[in-house]
C-alpha cells in the first residue's frame, strides 16, 4: 500500500519536473534561463560525484579531469564534425574510457582513502598543466586549435540530431540541459534500484564481506568509477554548449572543491541533495557576483565548516529525519512511513559515514 | 575413500608475519560432507588458518587444495565464488543494509531468478528475523547480527562452510539451535567449526583437531581428544610437548 | 660545466623549497592523522606577514623568521581549538572542513587586501658561476631546510617534548593512562606544524608573487610529496622532496617549466601505486 503510493508520488514529482522544464522559458526571462541552463549542467556534474562518493565510497578529489575532458572533448569534436551529435556521444565515451583506465590503475592496485584523493587530484592538475601549455599553432587535433590557456572559442553549440544546418535555440538548449538532468537523476535511480546498485553500496558497506560472498570490489569501483566519469563527461559538454568557450579553467581544483561543496551540503548518500545543493550553491555565488566586501570564497567557506560541524548529513537527510520525527509523533505510523521517506528521497538506504 | 580427492587439503601450511609464526606447517585433510571442529587456546592459529583458507591472505607457503584446485593466492571472491563460504569470528556484515538486503546479497549470486525470493525467506525463516527482516542490520543486537551473519553464509549455499565461533554470545537456547542447525546443514555440505565451547563441540561433532602455538596438536574422535592429557594442559595454560 | 653547476643549485633549491613546503603538513598528517588541506592558506598567511611587517619598517629577517612563525602558529592554535579538536578520527570530515577554511582564509584576505600581487625584495643579492648568474638566497634555502631537519630531530629525539609527542602518536590511550593529554599534545602540534608552515611562507614571500590565492598552488604539491614520503614525518618528507624535488627541476630543465611539474605529478602516481605506504612506509621503518 505505502509501496504503492510512494511510487505514484514519485512518479508525480518527476512528471511535474518534466511540466517545469518544458514550461519555465515561457516564464523565465532569457537570461535567467540561461543561468539555470548552466545550474542544470553543473548539477549533472555534481550528480557524477554523488553517485561515486555517496554510494560507491569513491571520493575522487578530481572529478572536474573527466567534466574538464569531456568538455575539451566536445568542442573539439563539434569543430572537427561541424555536428554536435558526435560531439555529445564521444564527450560521454572518452572520459568514460579514461576512467576505465584511471580506474584500473587505483582500484586493481587496491589503493583507496586518502591516496585515491591524491591521485584523481594530481590527474587533474597534469591535465590542467597540459592543456595549458598547448598554445600555439602545432597544437592541434584536426582543425580545432587547443589553444592553451586561452581555450577553444566559438565552439558549435548543439544542434538537432544529425542536423548541424538548425542549432538549438536557447530555449530548446534549455530543454535538452533540463532534461539531460531529469534522464540522469532517472537513470541513477534504477541503477541504484537494480542488482548491481545493491551491490555497489553493499561493497561501500563491507568490502571484505562482500568479497567473501563472491563479488569483486574491484570490479564493482571500476564500473561504479566509470559510469561517475562518462556522467561527468556529458555535463562537460553541456557546459560547453552553454557557454560556447572551453579553457584550461574547466579542469581548476576549485570547481572540484565546489562539487564536494554542493554534495555535501545536500546531503551525502542521496541523489537529490546533491541537485538541490548544487542549484543552491551556484544561485548564492551568483548573487554574490564579483563584489569585494562580500566575497563568495568567504561565503562558500563558511557554509562549508558549518556544515561539516553542525549539519554534517546536509540538508536532504536532514530534513527527511526532522520529517521523521515529527510523523513518528503519531502512534503506529512511523516504521512504515520511514521506508517511504526514505524511498521518497532517493535514498534507498541510509547512510552512514562516507 | 583414499582414492576420492579430499574437499580441502592443505600440505605444509605456514604462515609467518614477521617473526611470529601463526601458522606451522600444517597438513590438514577434510572429506565431503565431513563436520570437523576445530578448537585450541587463543593464538593458536585457528583464524590465521580460516584467512589462509578463504584468500584474506596468501600464506607464506605451503600449498591448500580445495577439490584437488590450488587455491592459496587466490583473492577471497574467487575462492568464495569456488564455494566456500565464512562466517568470521567478530560479526562482519552490511551494517548500513536492512536484514533482508544482506541475505539477498549472499543469495543472488547461485540462485536462480526464481528461486531467489524462496531461498531469502527460507533463510530468514531459518535464523528467526523474518519479523525484522526490513530493520536496518546496525540497529540489530550483537547476537541477531551474528544470525544475519549465519544466513548469509548459508544463503550463498557454499559446499564448504566455516564457522569461526558462531556461538559467541547467543544464550543457552540459541546455542542449541545453532547446533541443530549445524548438524541439519551438513546433511548436504561440510563444515569446519571452531569453538571454544566444549559443551557445544560434543553436541555437533565426531573428529576434532587441536590446534596449539600455530601446530596441529592431536586430531582424533571427540571423545578421544576431550580425554586427552595433553589437550588438558594445553587448556590449563601448561608447557606441552608436542 | 657551469650549466650542470646551476642545474646543480636550481635542484638543491627545489628540493629545499618542497621539504620547507611539506614540513609542516607533515608533522600534523604524521602526528594526528589530519590532512590540513588550508596548508597553503597557512603558507600564504605566512608571506603576507613577512610583506606586511616588511612594508611597516621591520627588518626582513626578523619578520620572516619570526613574525611569520610566530602568527601564523597562533592562527593554528586558534583553528585547532574552535574547528580542528571536533574532527579527530574523521579523516573526510577535516579534509572537507579544512578546504572550507582554506576558502574561507582566501575570502577573508582577499576582502582585507584585495586581490593584488604584493612582494618584498630578495635579500643578500646574487653571485656569478661564468655566464649564469644565481642567488645566495637559493643557498640560504637549503641552509634553512638542513637547520629545520637538525631542530625536528632534536626536538623529537632528544626533548621530554619529542618523547612525549612519539608516545602519543604511537599509542594515545596508553600515553593518556601515563598521565599524558592527547588533547593538548595535539593542540601543540597542531600549531607548531602551521609555525612551520608559516616560516616556510615567510621564507618564500621574497622569490615568490604573494597573492591571496597562492596557495592553491603548494597544496598539491606538499600533498603528494607527504602521502608519497608516508607516515614518517622527517625521512618520509625528505625522500620524497629529494625525489620530486629534483624531478621536478631535471624535468624542467630538459623540457619546459610546466612538462617538469607533469613529470613529478606523474612520478608521485606511479609511486603511490607502487608504495601505497609511502617511501617511508617500505624502505625507512621505524624512523622519524
Amino acid at each position: 500500500m505505502y509501496h504503492r503510493l510512494s511510487l505514484i508520488a514519485q512518479a508525480l514529482a518527476v512528471g511535474l519536473a518534466a511540466i517545469g522544464i518544458a514550461l519555465a522559458p515561457g516564464y523565465l526571462e532569457i537570461f535567467t534561463l540561461m543561468q539555470v541552463t548552466l545550474f542544470a549542467a553543473m548539477a549533472v556534474l555534481s550528480l557524477s560525484l554523488a553517485f561515486i562518493w555517496g554510494y560507491g565510497g569513491i571520493l575522487s578529489f578530481g572529478q572536474t579531469a573527466f567534466f574538464g575532458l569531456g568538455g575539451y572533448t566536445y568542442a573539439i569534436a563539434a569543430i572537427n564534425f561541424q555536428d554536435s551529435t558526435y560531439g555529445i556521444l564521444l564527450a560521454i565515451f572518452i572520459p568514460g574510457l579514461f576512467a576505465a583506465i584511471l580506474g584500473y590503475f587505483v582500484f586493481y592496485g587496491r589503493i583507496s582513502d586518502v591516496y585515491l584523493g591524491v591521485i584523481t587530484l594530481t590527474v587533474t592538475l597534469i591535465l590542467f598543466n597540459v592543456i595549458n601549455s598547448t598554445s600555439g599553432d602545432e597544437y592541434h587535433i584536426g582543425t580545432a586549435m587547443l589553444g592553451g590557456f586561452n581555450g577553444i572559442p566559438a565552439v558549435p553549440t548543439f544542434n538537432m540530431p544529425f542536423d548541424p544546418a538548425s542549432p538549438l535555440s536557447p530555449e530548446a538548449s534549455w530543454w535538452t540541459t533540463g532534461s539531460m538532468l531529469l534522464i540522469v537523476y532517472l537513470g541513477l535511480r534504477l541503477l541504484l534500484a537494480s542488482p548491481f546498485g545493491r551491490v555497489v553500496v553493499a561493497v561501500r558497506e563491507n568490502e571484505v564481506r562482500a568479497s567473501l560472498l563472491g563479488y569483486d570490489p574491484r570490479m564493482i569501483r571500476l564500473i561504479t568509477f566509470i559510469i561517475g566519469g562518462a556522467v561527468a563527461g556529458l555535463a562537460g559538454a553541456l557546459y560547453v554548449n552553454w557557454g560556447a568557450f572551453v579553457g584550461p579553467t574547466i579542469f581548476s581544483l576549485s570547481l572540484s572543491a565546489e562539487i564536494i561543496i554542493w554534495i555535501t551540503i545536500g546531503g551525502l548518500g542521496t541523489l537529490l541533495g546533491p541537485v538541490l545543493g548544487c542549484f543552491l550553491i551556484q544561485y548564492i555565488v551568483a548573487s554574490i557576483g564579483s563584489q569585494q566586501t562580500f566575497n563568495s570564497n568567504l561565503v562558500l567557506g563558511a557554509v562549508l565548516i558549518i556544515f561539516v560541524l553542525l549539519l554534517p548529513k546536509g540538508l536532504v537527510p536532514t530534513i527527511r529525519d526532522l520529517a521523521l520525527w515529527l510523523l513518528a509523533a503519531k502512534p503506529g505510523t512511523g516504521r512504515s512511513v520511514k521506508a517511504e521517506l526514505n524511498a521518497a528521497s532517493g535514498n534507498p538506504h541510509p547512510v552512514g559515514a562516507p | 575413500m583414499a582414492e576420492l580427492t579430499p574437499l580441502l587439503k592443505t600440505e605444509h601450511l605456514t604462515m609467518r608475519f614477521g617473526g611470529v609464526v601463526a601458522n606451522d606447517d600444517i597438513s590438514f585433510t577434510l572429506q565431503e560432507m565431513e563436520l570437523r571442529c576445530l578448537i585450541g587456546p587463543n593464538g593458536a592459529g585457528k583464524s590465521t588458518f580460516f584467512k589462509s583458507l578463504t584468500g584474506q591472505q596468501t600464506p607464506t607457503s605451503g600449498t591448500i587444495a580445495f577439490r584437488g584446485q590450488p587455491i592459496a593466492g587466490k583473492l577471497p571472491h574467487e575462492i568464495a565464488r569456488m564455494g566456500i563460504g565464512i562466517k568470521t569470528q567478530v560479526p562482519n556484515v552490511f551494517n548500513g543494509l536492512s536484514v533482508r538486503e544482506n541475505i539477498w546479497l549472499a543469495a543472488r549470486r547461485k540462485a536462480t531468478p526464481n528461486g531467489l525470493p524462496k531461498l531469502v525467506a527460507s533463510v530468514l525463516d531459518l535464523i528467526r528475523l523474518t519479523s525484522e527482516s526490513e530493520r536496518i542490520v546496525a540497529t540489530l543486537s550483537h547476537g541477531q547480527r551474528q544470525w544475519v551473519e549465519i544466513g548469509m553464509v548459508l544463503a550463498a549455499e557454499p559446499d564448504l562452510i566455516l564457522l569461526d565461533e558462531p556461538a559467541a554470545g547467543m544464550t543457552d537456547e540459541e546455542t542449541l539451535r545453532t547446533a541443530d542447525i549445524i548438524r541439519d546443514i551438513n546433511q548436504s555440505r561440510a563444515i569446519v567449526v571452531v569453538e571454544h565451547d566444549m559443551a557445544f563441540i560434543r553436541l555437533i561433532a565426531k573428529t576434532v583437531t587441536v590446534f596449539h602455538q600455530g601446530r596441529v596438536l592431536i586430531e582424533d574422535t571427540v571423545d578421544k581428544v576431550l580425554a586427552d592429557q595433553r589437550v588438558r594442559d594445553v587448556y590449563l595454560g601448561k608447557k606441552v610437548a608436542a | 660545466m657551469d650549466i650542470y653547476l646551476i642545474l646543480l643549485l636550481d635542484v638543491i633549491n627545489g628540493m629545499a623549497s618542497l621539504f620547507l613546503l611539506s614540513l609542516g603538513l607533515a608533522i600534523i598528517f604524521g602526528m594526528m592523522k589530519i590532512i590540513n588541506l588550508a596548508h597553503g592558506e597557512f603558507i600564504m598567511l605566512g608571506a603576507y606577514a613577512t610583506v606586511i611587517s616588511t612594508n611597516a619598517g621591520v627588518n626582513i629577517w626578523i619578520a620572516m623568521l619570526l613574525i611569520a612563525p610566530l602568527f601564523v602558529g597562533l592562527v593554528g592554535l586558534l583553528i585547532e581549538r574552535c574547528l580542528i579538536r571536533f574532527l579527530y578520527g574523521r579523516l573526510v570530515d577535516s579534509m572537507l572542513a579544512t578546504w572550507g577554511l582554506s576558502l574561507l582564509i582566501i575570502g577573508i584576505v582577499t576582502t582585507i587586501f584585495g586581490n593584488t600581487i604584493q612582494g618584498v625584495p630578495t635579500p643578500l643579492g646574487g653571485f656569478s658561476i661564468g655566464n649564469y648568474r644565481s642567488s645566495y638566497y637559493t643557498l640560504f634555502l637549503l641552509a634553512m631546510a638542513l637547520v629545520m631537519i637538525a631542530i625536528v630531530y632534536g626536538v623529537m629525539r632528544h626533548t621530554r617534548l619529542g618523547l612525549i609527542a612519539r608516545a602519543t602518536m604511537q599509542n594515545p590511550a596508553m600515553a593518556n593512562t601515563l598521565g599524558i593529554n592527547p588533547a593538548r599534545v595535539y593542540m601543540g602540534t597542531f600549531a607548531a606544524g602551521a609555525a612551520v608552515t608559516g616560516l616556510a611562507g615567510g621564507l618564500l614571500a621574497p622569490v615568490s608573487g604573494i597573492t591571496p590565492v597562492m596557495g592553491g598552488a603548494y597544496v598539491a604539491k606538499a600533498f603528494i610529496t607527504v602521502v608519497g614520503g608516508g607516515a614518517a614525518m622527517l625521512s618520509g618528507t625528505l625522500s620524497a622532496s629529494t625525489l620530486f624535488g629534483s624531478l621536478n627541476q631535471i624535468g624542467a630543465y630538459f623540457t619546459t617549466p610546466v612538462y617538469g611539474e607533469v613529470i613529478v605529478f606523474t612520478a608521485a602516481i606511479i609511486l603511490i601505486r607502487l608504495l601505497p605506504q609511502g617511501i617511508s612506509g617500505r624502505f625507512l621503518k621505524g624512523n622519524l
